[in-house]
């Protein structure tokens, strides 16, 4: 009996690991489950979504633009560190932050649209 | 769509018989296809129905050119899934205008995505055009992936750093501007140190009975900065152009028509020719707008300017393409 509530024990805590609470989050099962290594920005209607996003390092960080004009994802940092191409709509551009800190980044088209990046 | 006039002047400041306020009246007209031709000073209005009775060359003026935007060539979306048969009706609005204006300024988003075959296909509908010359400012759109060279290669011939240049017709003074590179996170439109010299050169030995004519593509005065439009250095180049008595400037980007007057500075945008965009504040963002497609053509326009040699404010006229 024990032993079965053990293993039931367990795959809840799996369970609940997977379903995440965040990418920043470190999880007790962490061995087990799956480590969240990419996380998704929404471009759309002239705003980056969330326009604040925070992640463990190591993540690599996607940018789709749904939005019916195109945009751009430039860092404004002093090392400008990333800068995509033009995206069209459906168009994806994705960078990998190996270094904590915070990067500030902008489309460059339409300059009024502005997002940050905090890697811990 | 024309602004509401919280600048209307009620005095000749110049002395110069200019009825500003006939001006302003007949300016609100021009979304609906009026037309105001100065003459002698004094403005007369006339609905573009009747442009054939006036179109004796003493009552079209000396000069007269036209204005065209955001023809976006690459764009295929909802809001125009054919904007080079939109710049094609453009064309031919524009070759149906009894005075044949001389030449054409392209106020910039010559194309979309700044591809060599967006801007092939607006130079191939262009050259049907009776206008031969035309005269580009290059838009944000224009310039992205390479800095804006392309650009500078295309339409940049005798222009200075990022493509910015002037030139005279008929003594009117022409200062086509830029305000579309090296944009700043959380910005507006900017013109930067250079240009701003440049432009204080150019003028500085003008006399100031010129009329001076300014196209950029960004709008030259703040129409909504939270929506980006606006420059964040013009007033220093208007302060450059204070001592003119007529000062015309002919933006575009924000895909509707304006207007404002402020002292001697007549400011216009021109609509697009490919998609129309929202009033200020009027949606959550500046994005292409749609509307049922009989109504398409009606949003999107040209702008026809008419100059009479040693009158002063020119004459402003937008008309839709249906």
């Amino acid at each position: 009996m024990r032993r079965t509530v053990f293993i039931a024990g367990l795959a809840a805590a799996l369970v609940l690991g997977t379903l995440g609470f965040g990418a920043g989050q470190k999880s007790h099962v962490a061995n087990a489950q799956e480590k969240m290594s990419t996380m998704e920005v929404k471009i759309d209607n002239f705003s980056f979504g969330p326009v604040t996003l925070t992640v463990p390092v190591g993540t690599t960080v996607t940018w789709v633009n749904r939005d019916d004009i195109p945009h751009t994802v430039v860092s404004t940092d002093d090392s400008k560190t990333f800068k995509s191409k033009v995206l069209d709509t459906d168009e994806k551009f994705s960078f990998t932050f190996s270094k904590a800190g915070t990067y500030p980044y902008f489309c460059s088209i339409h300059p009024k649209m502005t997002g940050k990046v905090i890697v811990q | 769509m024309s602004e509401k006039k919280k600048d209307e002047l009620l005095n000749d400041h110049n002395h110069d018989g200019v009825d500003r306020r006939g001006f302003l009246k007949c300016m609100a007209w021009a979304g609906t296809g009026a037309f105001c031709v100065m003459k002698g000073g004094v403005l007369n209005s006339y609905s573009l129905s009747r442009i054939s009775e006036i179109s004796t060359p003493d009552m079209m003026g000396e000069l007269s050119f036209v204005q065209i935007s955001d023809s976006h060539m690459g764009f295929n979306k909802p809001a125009n899934p054919d904007v080079a048969g939109t710049l094609k009706a453009a064309v031919d609005k524009i070759n149906g205008l009894s005075a044949a204006p001389e030449f054409m300024l392209h106020t910039g988003d010559i194309s979309h995505l700044s591809k060599p075959e967006e801007f092939d296909t607006v130079d191939q509908i262009l050259k049907s055009a009776t206008p031969k010359d035309v005269f580009y400012v290059p838009g944000e759109h224009d310039v992205l992936n390479d800095d804006g060279k392309q650009f500078l290669e295309r339409y940049g011939k005798g222009s200075k750093g990022a493509g910015w240049y002037s030139f005279e017709k008929k003594g009117v003074h022409f200062l086509g501007l830029v305000n579309v590179m090296n944009l700043k996170a959380g910005g507006l439109g900017t013109l930067g140190h250079d240009q701003l010299e440049w432009l204080e050169d150019d003028v500085k030995h003008l006399k100031h009975s010129t009329p001076i004519v300014v196209f950029a593509h960004i709008p030259l005065w703040s129409v909504y900065p939270e929506w980006g439009w606006g420059t964040d250095d013009s007033a220093q180049a208007l302060a450059y152009l204070k001592k003119f008595g007529s000062v015309t400037v002919l933006n575009g980007h924000i895909h509707q028509t304006m207007q404002k007057v402020e002292g001697n500075v007549t400011f216009h945008t021109a609509a697009s020719t490919a998609f129309p965009q929202p009033a200020p504040g009027k949606a959550d963002s500046p994005g292409p707008m749609k509307v049922p497609a009989e109504q398409l053509k009606s949003v999107l326009g040209i702008t026809d300017v008419n100059y009479i040699q040693g009158k002063h404010a020119l004459a402003v006229v937008d008309s839709s393409l249906a």
